[in-house]
């Protein structure tokens, strides 16, 4: 009769809809995986979990990182699964983080655990920082293929270069932390404000300078080894380099939220997430996963990619991070796509 | 007796008493929860967005102490962070400014040596309020002191206060990034009116008073863009004039990411409203007024100088701030071909998705509703006065043949139409293409949605969802809000205050309206917060978004029925709502049915409000374009666009056909 009644029966209706589904335990998971991975991820798990269900959250390392601290007094999310450690290291020292040894954490290599007891964070996988170089638009400009970090700086790549904000980007801020690392910090800095000079534009996601880089939008784009292995393989006219002096790299990294309504799941998730069924999920796109001995070769992945690992000091990464962050978008923000 | 006697007399009083009355508390009623509903909907949450613009955070360093255990168990004197930060000639934070989630390590204060021997600290927060420290994420008690041990020093951090003042004002004024906005933002939306409004005038113009061939069809063409996110465009743009582009030649070496992009996509996306309000503005015309023109000797040149701009000064004034408006708080197009350009609303994202800044967004979103406040009441006061130039013995013009006018006008239009649909056509064409630009073979492999972020194919059916939904109860709210400030009998402060509420929405941009629902209802202390991150907020804040538009629309209907129907209907002793539903609603249909119209597109176009406001169960496919833009995956992002497009094309196709036949029916009664 009246027609008010009728909406507000309509609101109600619709609030409350998706609420009323199967007995099953939904977990939100919050991760910065490659959006292409998160299907073939949760399937796995789901189908050896049957009665859990993940609901992803996926976003920038940056941003997923944000998030998590802005939640920080009331969080959403009950695990964490596929962030970079550097991040992860920062949410252990604010106390979010439950501590929990997964099942068959010892496998693993130590490099990818925490120190803690029991550890607060579990590294799964290893990203590494490398050039995605357009073959087909680099040849038409006459410029080389560059080789090293430094030749990136030189003149005849001027306009050409994408790269992630750190602020937002996990790769982005590995990259930095890595040549902060490398070349020390004066002279890191004085190398980024002349990488900054030929930087066409400074981009939100670790892997869209690549993904630019395959579609020709720029020559040569800043990003990670899995990606530019990808794009090759669906027919991005694509060289992969790894820089002569060595490359960034950080783990991707599962841990249980403190306070989470759901810490049985959770910790079954964890469990998983070291399994080796979970290893052989990672390595579809990644080449080092945490328990030696299980990974197979990439499709298109660069050559040496392993030796160019640089001697990562996570702990100083995670502890400057901020001082580091706002530094840069004082010397470089001007060049920053929207965020 | 004497009880039976007073119970005569209730009985009595009641039969009394005229029905209206009963029926006044209904009305009343109403009109207070929809009152209540635009109060919490839209009022309190833009208050939170002017508080939060007020609050500074700041560090006091004097406010904490800190005192070494000596190696017999007692203390030494406490020494305050000031008091540490003085001895290095250090400031708190650096100097920089704190925000909400700012931390300061004790660690960092107090050099290494000083406190190299030391196994055991007692700190101190001397504050009233307490909290100026978090202890292992603990936060500390007013006066309270606390013993760490050497190993737990690192876990003791030093917070920001908050106070009230205008700091952050002051912060955002002297920021030359931040201020260039606003600069930016004015020249382009500057840029914008003058190339939109005299091309959407001039083709207006072909429209209605030539006769050039293919009005109908143009017609149509231009309000094409109404149907897409302002994402489309940019996106398709891109494509046409990227560095990979097929008419890159064109822009001879300047760069479509920036001023040129955002200026080309804008004029797009703002034509139709333009044109629209031109159609209406040129289709009051006097006959007699060109007759007398003629008649005195004025050149054609003179008459339309004389005669037909004059006619529609006020309708290109209120185009100019339209499309001024729209330009200033859309935020799609720079975001995807802005480049490093940057403007307001861009900021206000920025600021909050990407630096967690809320303060400084709330301040964004104040300077950004300035001119959409001025815009919008110059827009008003204009449109008042556009109904008084119809005189009732107007004769309506009729365009002459005119063979060089009718073809100068069929190739403006027909470029115009080119321009939108053109773009439109290329977003299809980048969508289908394997790999672009090196593989252009067709495919239909981008519509998987699930290998890239936004949301999947589930996304595109919540934005069905939300649109059905919104439309359904958007227009039944508004049209029952519409009646009641129209068409209700006295309570006349409720009405107004109604009216005044209706109208409100139309100045408040839709980023400046997500972020005020941020602010409202992911407080956890809001009992209304158990509505955050569900489909119903995504339904309210919408709803509320497009209120004004849609209130109009109802209120100019309701005006058109005499008042003698609500005399007619309380003489028979009717309840309103019989009235309103045996009267008003189906004399109204074609407006309640436009309003139904105008919420389902809009609702799957919409990206400023929501952008703040899905949750990973509500994903947009409007949302989607955008994430997957922000990713790099543009061809998917074109691809839902255009899902978008023919899912609106296809709902106003059906919507033409439906009207035509039900207005037949409902209708019947215009015709003898």
């Amino acid at each position: 009769m009246n027609p008010m009644r009728i909406c507000l029966a309509a609101l109600i209706a619709a609030g409350i809809a998706p609420a009323a589904q199967a007995q099953q335990t939904t977990l939100t998971v919050y991760t910065a995986f490659e959006a292409e991975d998160l299907q073939r991820y949760k399937e796995a798990f789901e189908a050896e979990n049957p009665d859990i269900s993940i609901e992803w959250v996926r976003d920038s390392t940056g941003i997923i990182t944000a998030k998590l601290l802005a939640e920080k007094d009331n969080p959403v999310a009950d695990a964490i699964w596929g962030l970079a450690a550097s991040s992860l290291l920062l949410m252990k020292s604010e106390g979010m983080l439950e501590p929990y040894a997964p099942k068959g954490v010892e496998a693993l290599d130590a490099r990818f655990v925490d120190t803690s007891q029991p550890p607060a964070w579990i590294g799964l996988d290893a990203w590494i920082a490398a050039l995605c170089v357009n073959t087909i638009e680099l040849e038409k400009t006459g410029a080389p293929v560059p080789a090293s970090w430094e030749d990136l700086t030189r003149p005849e790549y001027e306009g050409m270069v994408a790269m992630p904000n750190p602020a937002s980007s996990g790769t982005g801020f590995l990259d930095v932390s890595a040549w902060l690392q490398m070349f020390g910090e004066e002279k890191g800095w004085d190398y980024m404000d002349r990488l900054h000079k030929n930087i066409a534009f400074y981009t939100h996601s670790g892997s869209k300078p690549c993904k630019d880089a395959a579609r020709g939008e720029v020559p040569i784009g800043v990003s990670f080894a899995f990606r530019g292995a990808k794009s090759i393989s669906e027919g991005a006219p694509l060289a992969v380099v790894m820089p002569s002096e060595g490359s960034g790299w950080d783990m991707e990294a599962a841990a249980i939220v403190a306070g989470t309504d759901f810490p049985e799941e959770a910790q079954r998730l964890m469990d998983w997430t070291v399994s080796e069924n979970a290893m052989k999920q990672y390595n579809v796109g990644y080449a080092v996963v945490a328990t030696p001995g299980i990974a197979q070769p990439v499709e298109n992945y660069p050559e040496g990619a392993l030796d160019a690992m640089i001697e990562n000091d996570f702990e100083w990464a995670a502890n400057n991070r901020e001082q580091i962050l706002k530094e840069w978008s004082a010397r470089y923000d001007s060049k920053s796509e929207a965020q | 007796m004497a009880v039976l006697a007073q119970h005569d007399l209730q009985i009595t009083r009641r039969r009394v008493q005229p029905k209206p009355a009963r029926d006044e508390v209904w009305q009343r009623g109403l009109i207070v929860v929809i009152i209540a509903y635009l109060f919490f909907g839209l009022v309190m949450p833009l208050a939170m967005v002017f508080t939060k613009s007020l609050q500074t955070y700041a560090f006091y360093p004097e406010q904490v102490t800190i005192a070494f255990q000596m190696p017999d168990g007692s203390h030494a004197e406490p020494r305050s962070l000031q008091d540490w930060l003085d001895d290095s000639g250090a400031e708190a934070n650096d100097g920089l400014r704190a925000s909400e989630r700012t931390r300061i390590q004790i660690v960092r204060i107090i050099p290494k040596n000083a406190r190299a021997d030391v196994e055991s600290f007692r700190v101190t927060d001397l504050s009233a309020d307490g909290g100026q420290l978090l202890i292992d994420g603990v936060p500390s008690e007013a006066g309270q002191s606390y013993d760490v041990p050497r190993a737990q020093l690192g876990k003791v951090q030093v917070r920001p206060q908050v106070s009230y003042g205008l700091g952050n004002y002051g912060y955002y004024f002297s920021q030359p990034s931040l201020f260039n906005s606003i600069l930016n933002s004015f020249i382009i939306a500057m840029i914008v009116v003058v190339i939109v409004v005299p091309l959407a005038f001039g083709y207006a113009y072909g429209i209605m008073r030539t006769r050039m061939r293919g009005k109908a069809f143009f017609r149509l063409a231009a309000t094409v863009p109404v149907l897409v996110p302002s994402l489309l465009p940019a996106i398709g743009l891109i494509y046409l004039f990227g560095n990979q582009g097929i008419l890159t030649p064109l822009l001879m070496g300047q760069s479509i990411y920036g001023p040129i992009g955002i200026v080309m996509a804008s004029v797009f996306f703002t034509f139709p409203h333009a044109m629209i309000i031109m159609i209406v503005a040129l289709s009051t015309s006097d006959q007699r007024l060109y007759e007398a023109s003629e008649v005195l000797g004025a050149s054609k040149w003179r008459t339309f100088w004389v005669v037909t701009i004059p006619g529609a000064r006020y309708g290109l004034i209120s185009a100019a701030f339209v499309v001024f408006t729209l330009v200033l708080t859309d935020f799609g197009v720079p975001k995807v071909v802005g480049g490093d350009f940057n403007m307001l609303a861009l900021d206000i994202y920025k600021q909050v998705i990407g630096q967690q800044n809320f303060q400084v967004g709330a301040v964004v979103s104040m300077v950004l509703l300035v001119p959409a406040v001025v815009a919008f009441a110059v827009d008003r006061i204009v449109s008042r006065r556009q109904v008084a130039i119809m005189s009732a013995k107007a004769v309506p013009f009729q365009p002459e043949h005119n063979p060089r006018l009718d073809s100068a006008m069929l190739i403006l239009c027909s470029v115009v139409a080119v321009f939108i649909l053109g773009i439109l056509a290329m977003c299809q064409f980048a969508a289908l293409a394997r790999f672009w630009p090196y593989n252009l073979t067709p495919g239909l492999s981008h519509y998987d949605f699930s290998k890239v972020d936004g949301g999947g194919w589930g996304a595109y059916f919540n934005s069905l969802k939300l649109a059905v939904l919104v439309s359904t109860i958007g227009a039944a709210i508004v049209f029952l809000g519409a009646n009641m400030v129209e068409k209700a009998r006295g309570f006349q402060i409720g009405r107004t205050i109604l009216q005044f509420l209706s109208m409100m929405p139309m100045a408040i941009p839709g980023m400046v309206l997500g972020l005020a629902y941020i602010f409202f209802f992911n407080d956890p202390a809001n009992p209304l917060h158990f509505l955050y991150g569900t489909m119903a907020i995504l339904v309210i804040n919408t709803s509320i978004h497009l209120w004004t538009v849609s209130h109009l629309t109802a209120s100019t209907a309701l005006k058109q029925m005499d008042k003698e129907f609500e005399a007619v209907a309380m003489s028979l002793k009717q309840p309103f709502w019989r009235m309103l539903s045996r009267v008003s609603a189906p004399v109204c249909l074609p407006a309640i049915s436009e309003i139904w119209l105008y919420y389902f597109v809009n609702a799957m176009t919409t990206v400023s409000a929501v952008v703040f406001l899905y949750s990973p169960q509500t994903q947009l496919a409007s949302i989607a374009v955008l994430n997957m833009d922000d990713a790099g995956d543009i061809a998917p992002a074109a691809a839902m666009g255009m899902m978008i497009f023919y899912t609106n094309a296809l709902v106003r196709i059906l919507y033409s056909l439906a009207t035509g036949r039900l207005m037949g029916r409902l209708q019947a009664w215009r015709h003898r």
